[in-house]
């Protein structure tokens, strides 16, 4: 394939900070799919932005259709697409108005409209929204219109900055299908992203770590580092955290995470079977070879997973009655919840119970619900009907009692960004009721746990991503809540900082904390005890990893992942719902 | 005890957030700096540097007289003669004069007789506020001449035709300084200022950060959010008062009659009305921007309708009963009250309740929409 974007000795500063890009030389070649991928903060938009003509490299060269980007960006923007992470869309104009606008902007003829409006609405499935406000949009759909305006004139080189941020499984599917078939057409497609499973469907990766190249090349040339050093461990006995916190810490082992039921473990270079500790793999435990993935290779890149030990959980004291005794109360409990906007209803009649010490998995597609219900479970919207119960607290009666025993922690890392550290430790231990000398202790124990000393007095808002979500953690654990909110806790964050959030929740959640996560990560939900699938404002699946997958098992799909087992089941219920 | 720690460890982070953004802290001391200069230097009221024209067409004594009179006063800068109504004409019109004066031909001829004289004065109506002023500035020249002419057509009519001289005193402010007036009535407006802006932008700065969720799961509960965001701004608002009472009695040599007590008394519920107002448009607002935009949208007819620089008196009667909910205007009477005249308990009193009523009003009106913005 020929290359259209040649790259050696990439190099962008901004201010006095560390480089933005450091050094990067690859290449993107037409009719493929090149994955940009990395964690937020690795660089990938400023390399788009260097790849439009939008930005000047400070060193090294770039040819995009061989012309150089500094010299002849007017020409390269001639022909490329580019969607940038938050598209420009105009909310308050209709699909096809805002297709007409840039349309305008890109100087595509009036006569050629028509003919290219009606095959990008087709395309993009958009066709029946057309005289449909940009904003009422559901965010698939306004990533698709990005694309749809992105692509008014055939790009030969088209640029995508995270078009899977905050898109639900099943548009990510329509989206990625889409753009393969653009590829298919010759068209040169990068796609950046910071989900790894997008990255092992990409034709070629350049997989960037704080400005960095790690590697460059195939996926498979990546997983090839850790073929055969993959195992997954099925049918543990007794709990399976604890197992995996232990076989973490040993020297054999590079990486590990909870699959469901089983236990996904990646030994040690040169090492096979046999390094999995005899504790893990004694019957009835099954270990089985499993295919490697591009999560598994990148870890490993980067010199294996943090080991299993969770100081924090080691600090916890352990809530009496942790189990499922018949006696024990769930620690979460949504009962009927329902919640109207007007005449639409955003959720309908939601019931689960979660008991202590477990995790559950709030999934579903946008705007289905799920955001709705964790916001009443966690006090942030009252419910028109049913009820939600912390530790056994009204939420709506004993809402200060109930918000006492929860912590809570986002996807944006809510802290205060003029805050410093200490000050951000200083405010949620007050806020949480804490005083005097618990206050000190407590905050003086987070400080320790996630080593924030050297921090202590930065602003938390120039803290990097991996230090900015230890301290959200942080803060949300201070008071020891039996019950943790996690909004889409890891999403952007590499995989060695996500591996030790989990170890931190894992270990939390053997001390009896009960947690409820939200997330649009099919390895997030994976970690989770049960699962609940949420469409159109309603519960459409309850149980755990294991179970849903195995309900969309079929003869084409023996060994369905999560994210096949979340199209299927929202694809289903759209069927019976339209029945 | 443990909402004491709640509310402690709220007021301490409001403060820290402001304090800490370089943006905020632009606001808290780049306005009051230059408010300060603009209206106590640049925004006079007084009348200097007027210009002026003559057309003398006396000859005798009193057309030149009144010349020499008018040349000696300060507010005139220059005094052109002209030679005809013509260039008199050209003149005010193109505004190279405020005002321009005719002197008849019989004018000095009159007085000498006794009789009434004719002398007219021509003024620049499109700057109608100077013209007014200059207007009285001439009238007290031309009556001092009047009289003493009179004095000198019939001497022997001694004091008597000379009583209805009027001798105008300015209590309070005997040389009508402007800065004594204006500087007190700044104390009220950056107090509203700083009230305002600031608390309008602290509930709007953490929705845009996204940390009022995090505050909303906190185990705080809404009348002590409410509190913790009241509060802060009271106290940076208390801040700039005193900085500006300090800078009325240190810099402008304002004179302080009245009680400071008073003054904070009354102050407490100025703020808390201003406050309420921007805890208000705080609630109200999604976004910084709009919350700027809402405190400005209420600052500009807040000053215009409270008496600051133009009588309420002056406005007509169903202006007058709008002004009637605006903090500034009462707190501005204490002001003014405390600082040039010892302001009497009860009119400092008569002129909080209403600020006690306007601040249960905003406040309630304020935790009514913060708690409707939660569902």
């Amino acid at each position: 394939m020929a290359e259209i974007v040649r790259m050696s000795g990439l190099t962008k500063r901004f201010g006095g900070a560390a480089p933005a890009l450091d050094a990067v030389s690859g290449s993107v070649a037409a009719g493929e799919i090149t994955g940009l991928v990395g964690p937020d903060g690795a660089g990938k938009t400023t390399l788009i932005r260097l790849m439009t003509g939008l930005m000047a490299p400070e060193g090294g060269e770039l040819e995009v259709f061989g012309l150089d980007a500094r010299r002849a960006a007017a020409a390269i923007q001639a022909d490329i697409g580019y969607m940038p992470q938050r598209f420009g869309l105009y909310e308050d104009l209709t699909v096809r108005e805002n297709l007409d606008l840039y349309a305008d902007l890109r100087g595509l003829p009036r006569a050629e409209r028509p003919e290219a409006f009606g095959r990008l609405l087709a395309f993009t499935g958009l066709e029946p929204f057309a005289a449909r406000l940009a904003g009422k949009l559901s965010g698939g759909m306004k990533q698709k219109l990005g694309l749809a305006c992105a692509l008014l004139r055939k790009p030969r080189l088209l640029l995508l900055d995270e078009p899977g941020v905050g898109v639900d499984p099943i548009s990510r599917r329509d989206l990625w299908s889409m753009v393969r078939g653009l590829a298919g057409e010759g068209v040169g497609v990068v796609w950046s992203t910071a989900y790894l499973d997008e990255a092992e469907a990409c034709d070629r990766v350049l997989l960037l770590d704080r400005g960095r190249l790690l590697f460059t090349g195939r996926p498979s040339e990546l997983t090839g580092r850790v073929a055969g050093r993959v195992f997954k461990v099925s049918g543990v006995e007794g709990r399976r955290r604890p197992v995996l916190a232990r076989a973490l810490d040993e020297p054999g082992i590079v990486d590990g995470v909870i699959q469901g039921e089983a236990i996904r473990l990646v030994v040690a270079s040169g090492r096979d079977a046999g390094a999995v500790p005899a504790a893990v793999a004694a019957p009835p435990a099954r270990v089985q070879p499993a295919p490697p993935r591009f999560e598994d290779a990148y870890v490993d890149l980067l010199g294996g997973g943090p080991g299993g030990r969770s100081r924090l959980a080691e600090a916890t004291a352990a809530r009496p009655g942790s189990g499922d005794g018949p006696g024990d109360r769930p620690v979460i409990e949504a009962r009927g919840l329902t919640k109207r906007f007007g005449d639409f209803t955003a959720a309908r009649d939601i019931t689960f119970a979660i008991p202590r010490g477990q995790i559950f998995g709030l999934l579903g597609p946008n705007g289905a619900g799920k955001s709705t219900t964790f916001k009443m479970l966690c006090g942030l919207l009252r419910p028109t009907g049913g009820e939600g119960r912390i530790a056994g607290f009204d939420l709506r009666r004993d809402g200060a009692a109930a918000r006492n025993r929860l912590g809570y922690m986002a996807q944006k890392f809510s802290l205060y960004g003029d805050l410093s550290v200490a000050q951000n430790l200083a405010f949620f231990a007050g806020a949480y009721g804490l005083g005097g000398r618990l206050r000190r202790e407590r905050t003086a124990l987070m400080t320790e746990i996630f080593d924030l000393a050297p921090h202590a007095g930065m602003s938390a808002k120039l803290l990097p991503l991996g230090l900015k979500q230890r301290l959200a953690l942080a803060c949300a654990v201070m008071h020891e809540p039996e019950a943790l909110f996690l909004d889409e806790p890891t999403s952007g964050v590499d995989p060695i900082t996500r591996r030790e959030f989990w170890t931190h929740i894992n270990g939390l959640v053997e001390k009896g904390v009960t947690v409820l996560v939200t997330t649009h990560f099919m390895d997030e939900a994976e970690y989770c005890d049960r699962i609940a699938l949420i469409d159109r404002g309603r519960a459409i699946a309850l149980g755990s990893p294991d179970e849903l997958k195995a309900r969309v098992a079929d003869a084409a799909n023996p060994d369905p992942s999560m994210e096949d087992a979340f199209v299927a089941l929202v694809r289903d219920a759209g069927r019976e719902g339209a029945a | 005890m443990m909402a004491w720690i709640r509310l402690r460890a709220l007021i301490l982070k409001e403060l820290l957030a402001i304090l800490r953004d370089p943006r905020s802290r632009v606001i808290l001391i780049g306005p009051p700096i230059v408010q300060l200069m603009v209206f106590s230097f640049a925004a006079t009221l007084e009348v200097r540097n007027a210009d002026l024209l003559i057309l003398n067409r006396d000859a005798g004594y009193w057309g030149q007289e009144l010349v020499h009179r008018l040349d000696g006063a300060p507010t005139f800068r220059s005094i052109r003669p002209v030679d005809g109504p013509a260039a008199l004409r050209a003149g005010i019109d193109r505004q190279e004069a405020i005002a321009a004066i005719q002197i008849g031909s019989g004018f000095s001829r009159d007085l000498a007789a006794g009789n009434a004289a004719d002398l007219q004065i021509i003024l620049d109506g499109r700057r109608s506020n100077a013209a007014q002023i200059v207007a009285g500035y001439l009238d007290g020249i031309v009556e001092g001449l009047a009289a003493d002419a009179a004095q000198v057509a019939a001497p022997h009519a001694g004091p008597a035709s000379a009583a209805v001289r009027v001798v105008p005193r300015n209590w309070f402010n005997p040389n009508l300084t402007f800065q004594w007036f204006m500087v007190p009535n700044l104390v009220a407006a950056i107090a509203m200022l700083i009230g305002l802006v600031v608390t309008a932008l602290s509930i709007a700065r953490e929705r845009e950060l996204g940390t009022f969720d995090q505050l909303m799961v906190s185990p705080l509960r809404t009348h002590e959010i409410l509190i913790g965001k009241v509060i802060p701004p009271m106290l940076i608002g208390s801040f700039h008062i005193t900085v500006y009472v300090l800078a009325a009695l240190f810099v402008f040599g304002v004179p302080l009659r009245g009680s400071l007590l008073l003054l904070y008394g009354s102050a407490v519920f100025y703020l808390l009305a201003v406050v309420g107002l921007g805890l208000f448009i705080s609630a109200l607002a999604a976004t910084q921007q709009q919350a700027i935009l809402g405190a400005f949208l209420f600052m500009v007819p807040g000053m215009l309708l409270s008496g600051f620089a133009t009588p309420i008196e002056n406005m007509p009667g169903w202006l007058q009963a709008v002004t009637l909910v605006n903090p500034l205007r009462y707190f501005l009477v204490v002001v003014r009250g405390v600082f040039l005249k010892d302001l009497p308990v009860g009119e400092a009193v008569a002129n909080t309740a209403p600020l006690l009523l306007i601040a249960c009003v905003t406040l309630g009106a304020a935790a009514w929409l913060f708690r409707r913005r939660l569902e």
